[in-house]
């Protein structure tokens, strides 16, 4: 008895301790951060290496990756709005559209309409785009029906390995269709060379690429908010029974969620291999990755938050490591850009899991 | 009178009067799905590539299984409601032969339009094989032969058990032991028994004999046994009885993962060398994912830090620090791996499960980028990598031990220590906190087990093993270089734990046998790795989500009835069902 009652004492100090240090680790874990990027941003203009319009240019490469980083996180944020799960296989429906666009656009450059004049190749871009968004589409129903349809009510981590699986399964179904190699989209005339905007360096294929995106979120919000398919989305992601009561078809709200996530996806891959032309089967990996981060900095499960996040992303990754890094004396800087996406998604998992604009839903008690 | 008639059908099978019913648009749906997968098959290349691959020579080629297979089992599939013979083979050859027919459209298809210029393996070598060699004039004979196959599988199916069973497991056993019989044909041959391998297997599979032979043991075997009832026996014997024959059973085990290497010759000591490191791998990783339930997807971060501290402590050539021997710089290899467990771990302990996955994947990205970029090149070699790693025993090189045997044996060694200490843990204080957090954070937390440091510590070990993995890695290769930090080891290790079974050791080193072994022994396979590795991970979670050995904990969790499962979904906000709570 005696032993027992000096025993806990002790031991709830040793846990006081422990707790205190893990605090401690953490705030030094943050200031270490803030110090690296505001020492190296101070530093990086202070050597003064990069002149304005370098900056400019490299914030316009942002935005473009940033908004395709937004379209893919689009389907993120939905699917896990309304199911509470992470469809880790959606950086491969990104990748399907790719594929599908890169055969469209080939059969309409073998036809000679892709480059036969402007008008000719917009048309070209759209039905490159649609093919896409079509394909990502079935690629993603199936992959609902057969990978996650059944788990809806298993723990948690179920549906992500399967998910994860299903992933795998994508990219190497499309490998042994389509083999390992790089496929390059055949070039489109009138997106080379910059943009008549004054004082701003700008690729025509950039202008596309922000143009289409913007357009299609800005459809995505009012379809969302406006339409009554998108009243349902949101009353289902609300409250699944709730919305059954009310005589909302949760089963076909759901496969309509994952469509549209997949439709933009599938456009998005289009637009991505318009900035970076080369592509093979695991193209997915990493954007879906990021795009993901791209989801959880905007607050998981709100539109505007994968938006917002997708920008934000795109804008850190390019600029971050020049201004970050190189004032520190980081030999090519470039390399790490991943490296600051990945910091960035676990900083904002462990310093703001609700993300610019959610709520707090990464936390266990949600 | 005809809808009465049809409604009243089932109760009056039997009698010859009324025609039985057969669900056509169920047959025809499993015909279309059969032919979904068959064309799935052969555009993937898992047909084409498979058929250079002989099963039994001259006869059958794994390929051909493969094709056939996707005929015979939609037919089989689409009789097993059948109620007499003649239904059976009647809506398995219908099932059978939409398959074969699409089977046939591909060809016909593929002889029009190149398909070559979309799908890689839609080569005149699939056509030449799919209508054996007729090209296109032999586009019937796949939809022959989806008929034929599909009745056949029907009937089979009808078959009484008694039948039935020996057949299809004789079937299968010439399957396994064609795949296999490069493994199997490696002991007798370095027994001297050179003329004995040579009438059962050819270079990489069975010879009709040998096929013959194997079919009539297993099928011989099984007769045998459902006389005997040997199962029913052991079954019936007093547990002490069963516990006596366990203990030879265990030690015959045992003798022969031992001896294994010298039974099998260099080449397959190489592949089992990798399988016993993997096995330690996982064993580290059952900790953290098995018993505490925390999805680690960034274990190749300490495996790398492990692999370098070997690297930098032991190198004799350039970036070498110390040029110390293997054994001194294991211990400051996990003592590494473990605190860059604690630093990484500390902030993300808190995430949410599926959300740690998703970090933790980061890390390991984190990890890889940093070992190849020119930051830490001064340090760690960048791209060239750190090599002239010694070997852990410094043996003549005539010797057994010189090469992949050595480690073999001694990431045994290790996977025996790290399964010891898992055991002994999870049978623990710390043991059980682990499993409560796994089946419930708040629970676990109200009944006062400090969540962070609980998982800190489980996330900590998995580190450390995860780092002794790497020293061992850095040890057998001889060299470490960023290309080897890749995402794929922790996608590996992670499979293995989920497949294998959650938090069992047994179930962890046959998931390890399975999901390393097999790959690493058939090159046909190499290509198709990751593919079979998404669809084990799919279907495990859609049929066996405790994997294929789970532990007691982990079977009865996830087979209890629906309340149970309700409650397992967390916050998945569950429909609840009236009249419940």
């Amino acid at each position: 008895m005696a032993t027992n009652a000096a025993q806990a004492p002790s031991g709830r100090l040793i846990e006081r301790v422990t707790e205190l240090a893990i605090q401690a680790f953490l705030w030094a874990f943050r200031i270490v951060v803030v110090l690296i990027v505001v020492v190296g941003s101070i530093l990086t203009l202070a050597q003064g290496r990069y002149s304005a319009a370098v900056w400019v240019d490299l914030a316009i490469t942002g935005a473009a990756l940033g908004s395709i980083y937004a379209l893919v996180a689009l389907g993120y944020t939905m699917v896990y709005g309304i199911l509470r799960m992470i469809n880790f296989a959606h950086g491969e429906v990104f990748m399907a559209g790719m594929f599908a666009g890169y055969f469209t656009a080939v059969a309409l450059n073998n036809m000679g309409v892709l480059n036969a004049n402007p008008l000719a190749s917009i048309v070209s871009i759209v039905v490159m785009i649609l093919v896409a968004a079509a394909l990502s589409t079935v690629v993603s129903l199936i992959v609902e029906r057969i990978a996650y349809r059944p788990l809806r009510n298993a723990p948690r981590l179920v549906p992500l390995i399967s998910a994860i699986g299903a992933s795998f399964v994508l990219q190497y179904t499309f490998r042994g269709f389509f083999g390992p190699g790089v496929y390059a989209y055949p070039p489109i005339t009138i997106l080379d060379g910059k943009a008549p905007i004054p004082f701003i360096d700008i690729q025509w294929a950039e202008v596309l690429v922000i143009g289409s995106a913007i357009a299609m979120m800005i459809g995505l919000y009012l379809f969302v908010m406006r339409s009554k398919t998108g009243t349902a989305i949101r009353a289902v992601s609300e409250d699944q029974s709730a919305a059954a009561l009310m005589g909302i078809d949760v089963n076909r709200t759901i496969v309509t969620t994952f469509a549209i996530g997949a439709a933009l996806a599938g456009a998005a891959g289009v637009l991505y291999a318009q900035l970076f032309h080369q592509f093979n089967y695991f193209v997915g990996f990493f954007p879906g990755l990021k795009a993901f981060t791209a989801a959880v900095l905007g607050g998981i499960g709100n539109i505007p938050g994968a938006m917002l996040g997708g920008l934000f992303l795109g804008e850190i990754e390019m600029i971050g490591p020049v201004l970050f890094l190189t004032g520190l004396g980081v030999p090519a800087a470039n390399q790490l850009k991943d490296v600051i996406a990945f910091t960035m998604l676990v900083l904002v998992l462990v310093f703001r899991p609700q993300g610019l604009l959610g709520e707090r839903v990464t936390r266990n008690r949600a | 009178m005809t809808s009465d008639a049809v409604a009243t059908a089932p109760l009056e099978t039997g009698t010859e009067a009324v025609p039985s019913i057969i669900a056509w648009r169920d047959v025809i749906r499993i015909g279309l799905i059969g032919a979904a997968i068959a064309i799935y098959l052969c555009l993937v290349g898992i047909v084409p590539v498979f058929h250079e691959r002989q099963l039994i020579a001259g006869v059958i080629t794994l390929g051909q299984v493969a094709l056939f297979g996707s005929m015979a089992l939609p037919g089989a599939f689409a009789a097993r409601k059948a109620s007499t013979l003649r239904d059976a083979l009647l809506t398995g050859a219908v099932a059978g032969l939409i398959t074969g027919l699409a089977v046939t459209l591909l060809v016909v298809v593929g002889s029009v339009v190149d398909l070559r210029v979309m799908f890689l393996n839609a080569s005149p070598e699939l056509y030449s094989m799919l209508t054996m060699g007729m090209g296109t004039a032999g586009a019937w004979i796949p939809a022959v032969e989806g008929l034929l196959l599909g009745a056949l599988a029907a009937g089979v199916g009808q078959l009484p058990d008694r039948i039935r069973s020996p057949l299809v497991r004789g079937l299968l056993a010439v399957l396994v032991v064609g795949l296999f019989a490069g493994l199997l044909r490696a002991p007798l041959l370095s027994a001297g028994l050179g003329s004995l391998s040579a009438v059962l297997f050819t270079s990489d599979g069975l010879t009709v004999v040998g096929a013959v032979l194997v079919f009539s043991v297993v099928v011989l075997g099984r007769v045998v046994r459902q006389r005997v009832a040997v199962g029913e026996r052991i079954a019936a014997l007093p547990d002490e009885r069963r516990q006596q024959l366990r203990i030879p059973a265990i030690a015959g085990l045992v003798a022969i993962v031992l001896i294994l290497p010298l039974l099998l010759g260099p080449f397959f000591a190489q592949v089992i060398a990798l399988v016993a490191l993997y096995i330690l791998m996982a064993f580290g990783l059952n900790i953290t994912l098995g018993l505490a339930g925390l999805l680690d997807l960034g274990f190749v971060a300490f495996f790398a830090v492990g692999a370098y501290t070997v690297g930098l402590f032991t190198s004799t050539a350039e970036y070498g620090l110390l040029d110390i021997p293997f054994w001194l710089a294991v211990p400051f290899a996990m003592l590494f791996a473990a605190i860059f467990g604690a630093i990484l771990g500390l902030p993300i302990l808190s995430i949410r499960g599926d959300y740690l996955a998703i970090a933790t994947l980061g890390f390991g990205e984190i990890i890889r980028l940093l070992a190849g970029s020119n930051l830490l090149l001064p340090l760690l070699g960048g791209p060239r990598g750190i090599i002239n790693i010694p070997k852990p025993f410094e043996v003549p090189s005539t010797s057994f031990f010189s090469g992949p045997g050595q480690i073999y044996y001694i990431a045994l060694a290790f996977a025996v220590v790290v399964a010891f200490v898992a055991w002994r843990l999870r049978n623990g204080r710390i043991g059980r906190a682990w499993i409560a957090i796994r089946e419930d954070e708040d629970v676990a937390e109200a009944v006062g087990i400090n969540l962070i440091q609980t998982k800190l510590l489980a996330y900590v070990l998995g580190a450390a093993f995860a780092g002794l993995g790497g020293a061992v890695f850095a040890g057998l290769v001889g060299s470490i270089f960023p290309s080897s930090i890749n995402l794929f080891v922790s996608i590996n290790v992670a499979a293995i734990v989920i497949v294998g079974g959650m938090g069992s050791i047994p179930g962890v080193a046959l998931g390890a046998l399975f999901l390393i072994g097999i790959p690493e022994l058939f090159r046909e396979f190499a290509d198709y790795r990751f593919l079979f590795y998404g669809m084990a991970l799919i279907g495990m979670m859609l049929y066996r989500p405790e994997g294929i050995w789970p532990s007691g904990i982990a079977r009865r969790e996830l087979h209890v009835e629906d309340e149970s499962q309700v409650i397992l979904a967390g916050d998945t906000t569950p429909i609840t069902r009236g009249g419940m709570s």
